[in-house]
């Protein structure tokens, strides 16, 4: 091989992986990433149903209700609209009522959001980043309440 | 008073770390011994005056002194001793001490054992390593200040972070800074090499083995931190592409590019350029991760505080090293002689492969983790990017990568011969596709995709335990020859080989865990039994009892053998509870079964006395860790490979020039 042949080579191979790996990211762009709403973006943007969302806000007062076999339902609100989720699995260790929560799903078509998994915060000091400013926005937001501390996970 | 005299240490600290940068750098532009001379003894004394103040910072800890704020936010008097001492690096101001007392550590060795650089290099090396440590300390006295003391002594501490106190802490966050500073050194040897306008095969010499360890360090930080995160949690995960986790995979990944990139450098002299420009990016995203945990920008575990001054300070931070050392290296690269070209194919063609891989694989997790942070600050537009675009971007591209492993270290240096190689990975191709049916074969259907990531698994395990067998000529002379052959292998090759075989029991541990496992999840009352695979769990009792700062609830199973009903052990889940915090921890349990595990976790108590509990049979998944451990192992026999052997060099090169013949030709 000539030298010409050689550098060609090489940066025609640099270029080819370059290219699949840019084709790659911009394919996952499409098709693997989320949008965080809070309940009102729901609402506002008509998110229509069936495409995959995260759904942040606090858990109503007084909404969870437990079902048979781990199913749970409760609202989301962010204190100007409110949307029902459904659930089934194990909550994370502080979900609680009147706390922040984070979920990812989709809507049904009779509007109710079919989570499939359930963020909530793991440290009395913890909000998630995206549910506090959400709240800030609709203006329920109290001083203080710092973001911070681990985040749990159920599935 | 302690507080005190660490306070002061680290502002002597301060003044000799700005001595350290000035003095040895002018007196390498004068070419003055006696200037370039005063770097190693500074270094020294760096480390002590560091050394000092986080033993006192320790002490505080000890002792409980909770007129110190950062002890009192983040201590009790009632902990045990080794969560208070852990407890130090499990807040923000602790942890950078820790972070600029490894940096000292790595400061001094150089000075140690550098007796063999060049005196300029030396020189320009410990100045930069210098100039790290100053951006540091200022970033730790101006916002960052662990020994700040509170106006009134309050009585109690408010306790460390439940989830943060347990043996891990103590052993992961040390682990990974080592790794991360690690880099600072292969840095600090780039900038030294630009500054001089010079480098050559030596310099990739001295850069393999500091690099080498950073790497060993970071493996085994990364693997605790992935095992601690997969056994605390609670729902058994081990990888939750979470970006404080992509902070500390990418140095990894450039890392890895790196050393590759520096035995091309070594043994051919070529590739230069690229070896600095992979040096400076690797301990730029050692930054960039520094940055991302420290300064707020995300929430996560890793996330102890977020306050914006102490962004903008590591913001700026990186902007003058990045910034920096990228400027630098546009200017003074296009000066550094060029190696030749080589042959595409060809073990340099291989290694560059290799590199153009990794870094494209590193750069796909660096957008998906900084771009919902850009595209934030740009539309306002809030999303997620998770395991699905990883899985789709960084997967194909390892991949693909795994699938070439194999013939690098086959491949001769300078005119290889692909064919050839690929005939002599016949052999583990055969094993591998044996792999495929054996795997198709227990699985019984399912997924066709998992038979073939078993076979890519085995396949490059078999590859690189050809290339072994053919050095030592195991199947063709008899077995005390070869054994003596393998004796005579250079450690790098043996390290190499390790290094790979790790690369492949991971693989299996990640396919064994994510694709052959199975999950049950129940609400069970005590008598209750709840089935898995081949085993029955039976729920027995329930307890409850005091621990020195929290409360324990715990369940107790017996775990018996579906067939026939044999006892094989009992697994007891718990939930803690801490008062101090008003928050607890979910503690699983955990039985392994050959390199397979049942994880059993307990969520919270019903009204109804029925407990929900979480039980997964994970298969296989000792292997990713214990392949994380198989290649720390490579790095640690490459490491000791007499050509790289820190303080050894001169008798090395002697060698090499006597009896370099009789060196197998790598």
């Amino acid at each position: 091989m000539t030298r010409k042949q050689r550098r060609l080579a090489l940066i025609g191979s640099c270029l080819a992986v370059l290219s699949v790996a840019v084709a790659l990211v911009l394919g996952a762009l499409n098709d693997a990433i989320v949008f965080f709403n809070s309940p009102s973006d729901v609402v506002e943007k008509q998110i229509p149903p069936g495409s995959r969302i995260r759904l942040g806000g606090l858990v109503k007062e007084g909404s969870v209700l437990k079902g048979e076999n781990l199913q749970v339902n409760f609202a989301v609100t962010d204190g100007k609209n409110t949307i029902q989720v459904a659930y089934q699995g194990l909550l994370p260790d502080l979900f609680r009522e009147g706390q922040g929560v984070v979920t990812e799903g989709t809507l049904d078509p009779a509007g109710t959001f079919k989570a499939d998994n359930v963020l909530a915060k793991h440290d009395e000091k913890y909000m998630p980043k995206e549910v506090a400013d959400a709240l800030k926005k609709q203006g329920h937001w109290k001083m203080g309440d710092e973001p911070a501390g681990p985040q749990a996970k159920a599935q | 008073m302690i507080a005190e005299l660490g306070h002061y240490a680290l502002v002597l600290a301060l003044v000799l770390a700005l001595v350290q940068v000035c003095v040895p750098f002018y007196g390498a532009r004068r070419n003055d011994l006696a200037l370039m001379g005063v770097a190693g003894p500074t270094a020294i004394a760096q480390f002590f005056f560091v050394a000092f103040a986080f033993v006192a910072l320790v002490a505080c800890y000890v002792q409980s002194d909770f007129s110190v704020t950062n002890v009192y936010e983040n201590s009790h008097s009632a902990k045990p001793l080794i969560y208070k001492i852990s407890g130090v690096w499990g807040n923000h101001e602790g942890s950078m001490i820790l972070w600029v007392l490894i940096l000292s550590v790595f400061g001094a060795l150089v000075a140690l054992f550098g007796d063999n650089l060049p005196a300029r290099l030396k020189a320009n090396v410990l100045a930069v390593q210098s100039l790290i440590a100053f951006a540091f300390y200022l970033f730790i006295l101006v916002s960052s200040n662990p020994f700040l003391r509170m106006p009134v002594a309050p009585l109690e501490g408010r306790d460390l972070n439940p989830i943060l106190q347990d043996p891990g802490l103590a052993i992961h966050p040390p682990l990974l800074y080592v790794g991360y500073v690690g880099l600072s050194i292969s840095f600090s040897f780039a900038i030294a090499a630009l500054i001089d306008g010079r480098i050559d095969a030596a310099w990739a010499r001295w850069v393999r083995p500091w690099t080498l360890l950073a790497w060993m360090f970071l493996t085994l930080g990364i693997a605790m931190g992935s095992f601690w995160a997969y056994y605390t949690l609670g729902w058994g995960g081990w990888w939750f592409w979470d970006p404080v986790e992509n902070a500390s995979f990418m140095p990894w990944l450039a890392c890895t590019a790196l050393l590759h990139s520096a035995v091309v450098m070594e043994k051919r002299n070529a590739l230069k350029i690229w070896t600095i420009l992979l040096a400076i990016l690797a301990f730029s995203l050692s930054l960039v991760g520094t940055f991302l945990v420290r300064s707020g920008v995300l929430t996560s575990v890793h996330t102890f505080a977020s306050d914006p001054a102490r962004g903008a300070f590591i913001l700026g931070i990186l902007v003058l090293f990045i910034g920096g050392s990228l400027a630098l290296f546009a200017l003074r690269a296009p000066l550094l002689k060029q190696g030749g070209l080589f042959a595409p194919v060809s073990r340099e063609g291989a290694l560059v492969f290799n590199n153009l891989l990794v870094v494209c694989a590193c750069g796909a997790v660096f957008f998906g983790t900084l771009y919902p942070l850009a595209l934030e600050a740009v539309t306002g537009e809030k999303i997620s990017v998770g395991p699905p675009f990883f899985n789709l971007t960084f997967g194909p591209l390892f991949l693909s990568l795994l699938l070439v492993v194999p013939f690098g270290p086959l491949m001769a240096w300078k005119r290889g011969d692909l064919l050839g190689v690929a005939q002599r990975l016949m052999g583990a191709a055969a094993i591998a596709v044996i792999g495929i049916a054996a795997a198709y074969a227990a699985e019984g259907g399912g997924p066709v995709l998992v038979p073939f990531a078993i076979g890519l698994a085995v396949f490059v395990i078999a590859g690189a335990l050809t290339d072994l067998v053919e050095r030592t000529a195991l199947l063709k002379v008899p077995v005390r020859t070869a054994l003596a052959r393998a004796r005579g292998l250079p450690r790098s090759t043996w390290g190499t080989a390790f290094a790979h075989i790790g690369l492949g029991v991971t693989l299996l541990g990640i396919i064994g865990e994510t694709q052959l496992g199975a999950e049950r999840i129940a609400e069970l009352k005590p008598g209750q039994t709840i089935s898995i695979r081949r085993w029955d769990l039976n729920f027995e009792s329930v307890s409850e009892r005091q621990g020195p700062n929290y409360k324990e609830f715990a369940a107790q199973f017996t775990v018996r053998r579906h067939q026939n009903g044999e006892v094989i052990g009992t697994m007891e889940p718990s939930k803690k509870t801490f008062p101090s915090r008003g928050t607890g921890t979910t503690e699983s349990a955990l039985m392994t079964r050959g390199v397979g595990q049942l994880y059993l976790a307990l969520g919270d108590p019903n009204a109804d006395g029925s407990i929900p509990v979480r039980l997964y049979y994970k298969p296989l998944v000792l292997l990713i860790w214990l392949g994380a451990v198989v290649m720390v192992i490579g790095g640690g026999l490459s490491l000791s490979d007499r050509r790289l052997r820190v303080g050894a060099p001169k008798r090395a090169r002697r060698q090499e020039k006597g009896g370099g013949a009789l060196q197998p030709a790598e």
